[in-house]
């Protein structure tokens, strides 16, 4: 009798099963289908655009829309392509994410293994900065990189992307270093190490899964930023996905469809290939705070 | 002056005191044990001494030198944690020698050092491992080899067994009296368990409630407890409180309570002192010990003064070594230590014997021991 009903109680999960595969793979499909036009459509000469349909395979495979948006297109002034755009994200990237999650492991630090007087609401205020919009900080922040000499370059964005970072990057370090032994601090403070030998010493090398987090969140938020960088930042200093705009957007002679295709996946490689490295240390960073491990 | 000299400490936490006015001097190479409650500041205490925590007012002073308000790693002090504290990162070698190393001591000094310190608690083997990859027992040694690595003046202990299963908390035990008996270093010890405090230290300090209740050594302790909570606190089964009628009768005083069925049951009084005698008339508490109260033939045969009254078994419990039997007098649930081999048996009526000569007495309103 027992044994029947396991068997009905398998039967009824396999079915149930397979409704669930195929519910995922409708999602899957449906979720990958504009990666799949991006991709055939960056690949195809322009005439097959224009002239056939977005779903079909190409009939003349080229890689010169690529080639193209990295370095031939028409963007700014010069016909540069991407290429010197990319270059500007990047040095706004890896400084802003480096110095955000620095600053939020010290923040996280302080707030769990110094604790003083007023500490939480300092947490809470700055948590704050989580949830103001972006557009409410445009013209103050305008006023300010001025005043600091910093508009139009490159470090008044490191400088803006770093500000509205440390928000988060203190929320991921301070939860993580809250479920961290307090008695590690005490241990290394009898043996001698000072604030920042026991941070650099004892607190990063056993912070990499929260590290993970913060950098993936940063390098993304920073990297997918538009109105930050098409407010602050003027010609020189343009990150991608202004350069992506005024391609996709200029309004003189053809539009090149499969040029900005290209241009467009261009632009959302570096954010794919962090997840890629490190995403399986995301979930697990996430869960670290949480349960203990 | 002593060797660690705690002088009116006291801590509070905003409004809270949490230790009142607390006086200690610990003497050179002595084993003195912080016992008592969780909550009863003995923690605090110990991070007091150790400087991770302010003093509020009073004096710590480690060899003469005022300690308020220096930094830990100055004190000349170290600490064995209750979780260890072992740093997760680095490699028990580097464990050891972090210390070392924060103050600057060449590298083949701190190679040297460490290599004593490995041979002394046996862990030349794990030098490569990382904590993760230890098992509790050996995590304690590495624990006690980072503290003796920079021999200290004193070593802290906070409660350094609890985390430990009960057969080697016992070998531990073992292990740390040995390791004070051979390098005679000072120790505090702060534990809650009333058997680790008895066999370990030289001197204990029962705290209750931010107070010290008793300082004296283990045997002052348990055989002349200052009052009611050091009486119940410190051993196992805890001793024994019967409210006793004094009576004083010429020479002699007495002690009259009930039995079980409820008949009187008068004990003489061992060399009672006047401050008993002057409680003639009034119901006092009278404190004795499970291995003071036997069946009659289990007597301490060296006891000059042994009282013998019926009572009713109440509950017998056979631990092995000995069978504890229940039974009460003047309506207190009182246990008996009894041979293993007794023969008490549940509703019977036997002999106890009451060794009058460790009997204590307690005024039952203050709580103070009568002397």
């Amino acid at each position: 009798m027992a044994a029947m009903q396991q068997e009905s109680a398998i039967r009824t999960s396999r079915a149930a099963r397979v409704l669930i595969y195929l519910l995922l793979l409708l999602f899957a499909f449906f979720y990958l289908l504009p990666l799949f036009v991006m991709g055939v459509n960056s690949v195809k000469p322009l005439s097959e655009i224009t002239g056939g349909n977005m779903m079909a395979l190409p009939e003349i495979w080229t890689l010169e829309p690529w080639r193209k948006a990295w370095s031939e297109a028409q963007v700014g002034v010069q016909a540069t392509g991407l290429k010197p755009y990319f270059w500007n994200s990047i040095k706004m990237v890896v400084p802003a994410v480096f110095i955000s999650t620095i600053l939020g492991a010290l923040n996280g630090y302080v707030l769990t293994k110094w604790r003083f007087r007023g500490d939480t609401i300092l947490f809470g205020l700055m948590l704050f900065a989580c949830f103001i919009p972006f557009q409410i900080v445009l013209i103050p922040m305008a006023r300010m990189l001025g005043i600091f000499g910093l508009a139009g370059t490159t470090w008044g964005l490191v400088l803006v992307h770093v500000v509205y970072g440390i928000g988060f990057t203190t929320l991921y370090f301070r939860n993580y270093y809250a479920a961290f032994p307090t008695e590690l601090v005490r241990a290394a403070q009898i043996d001698g190490a000072g604030f920042f030998q026991i941070f650099w010493r004892i607190m990063l090398p056993s912070s990499g899964p929260i590290i993970v987090v913060s950098v993936i969140w940063q390098f993304t938020n920073i990297w997918n930023d538009f109105l930050f960088g098409a407010s602050f930042a003027d010609f020189s200093s343009q990150p991608m996905t202004v350069a992506l705009n005024n391609l996709v957007q200029s309004s003189t002679g053809v539009k090149e469809y499969n040029v900005h295709f290209a241009g467009a996946i261009l632009a959302a490689l570096p954010t794919l290939l962090v997840y890629v490295v490190a995403g399986r240390f995301f979930v697990r960073g996430l869960m670290a705070g949480s349960v203990k491990g | 002056m002593g060797f660690l000299d705690i002088d009116s400490a006291s801590k509070t936490y905003g409004s809270v005191e949490v230790l009142h006015n607390v006086n200690i001097s610990v003497g050179e190479g002595e084993f003195l044990v912080l016992v008592g409650p969780s909550g009863c500041g003995k923690s605090t205490l110990l991070n007091m001494i150790a400087g991770l925590e302010d003093i509020t007012s009073g004096e710590i002073r480690l060899k003469g030198n005022l300690m308020n308000g220096v930094h830990p790693s100055r004190r000349n002090i170290a600490m064995v944690f209750q979780s260890y504290a072992l740093y997760p990162n680095m490699t028990v070698a580097q464990n050891i020698t972090f210390g070392l190393e924060m103050h600057k001591v060449p590298k083949a000094e701190r190679e040297s050092a460490m290599q004593e310190v490995a041979e002394l608690l046996q862990i030349g083997g794990l030098l490569d491992r990382k904590p993760a990859q230890l098992s509790g027992g050996q995590r304690q040694r590495v624990a006690m080899g980072r503290a003796l690595v920079r021999k200290p003046e004193v070593f802290l202990f906070d409660e350094p067994l609890s985390n430990l299963d009960a057969k080697l908390r016992v070998d531990m035990r073992t292990e740390i009296k040995k390791l004070h008996q051979n390098l005679g270093t000072t120790i505090v010890y702060v534990t809650h368990d009333q058997i680790e405090a008895m066999t370990l230290s030289t001197r204990i300090a029962v705290m209750n409630e931010g107070h010290v209740q008793q300082l004296g050594t283990p045997k002052e302790i348990y055989d002349s407890p200052a009052n009611l909570f050091v009486a119940t606190f410190m051993g196992s089964p805890s001793m024994n409180l019967v409210p006793v009628c004094i009576n004083a009768n010429g020479e002699a005083v007495y002690a009259e309570t009930s039995n079980s069925f409820g008949e009187t049951v008068r004990l003489a009084v061992h060399e009672a002192g006047s401050d008993l005698r002057s409680m003639s008339g009034k119901t006092v508490t009278l404190g004795i010990r499970p291995e003071a109260l036997t069946d009659k033939d289990g007597a301490d045969h060296r006891s000059t003064h042994v009282e013998r009254c019926a009572s009713t078994v109440g509950v017998t419990e056979p631990a092995g070594s000995d069978t504890f039997v229940t039974t009460s007098f003047g309506g207190a649930d009182c246990v008996a230590r009894m041979r293993a081999d007794t023969d008490a048996s549940p509703g019977a009526i036997i002999e106890f014997a009451f060794n009058m000569e460790k009997a204590v007495y307690f005024d039952p309103e203050s709580g103070i021991r009568i002397g």
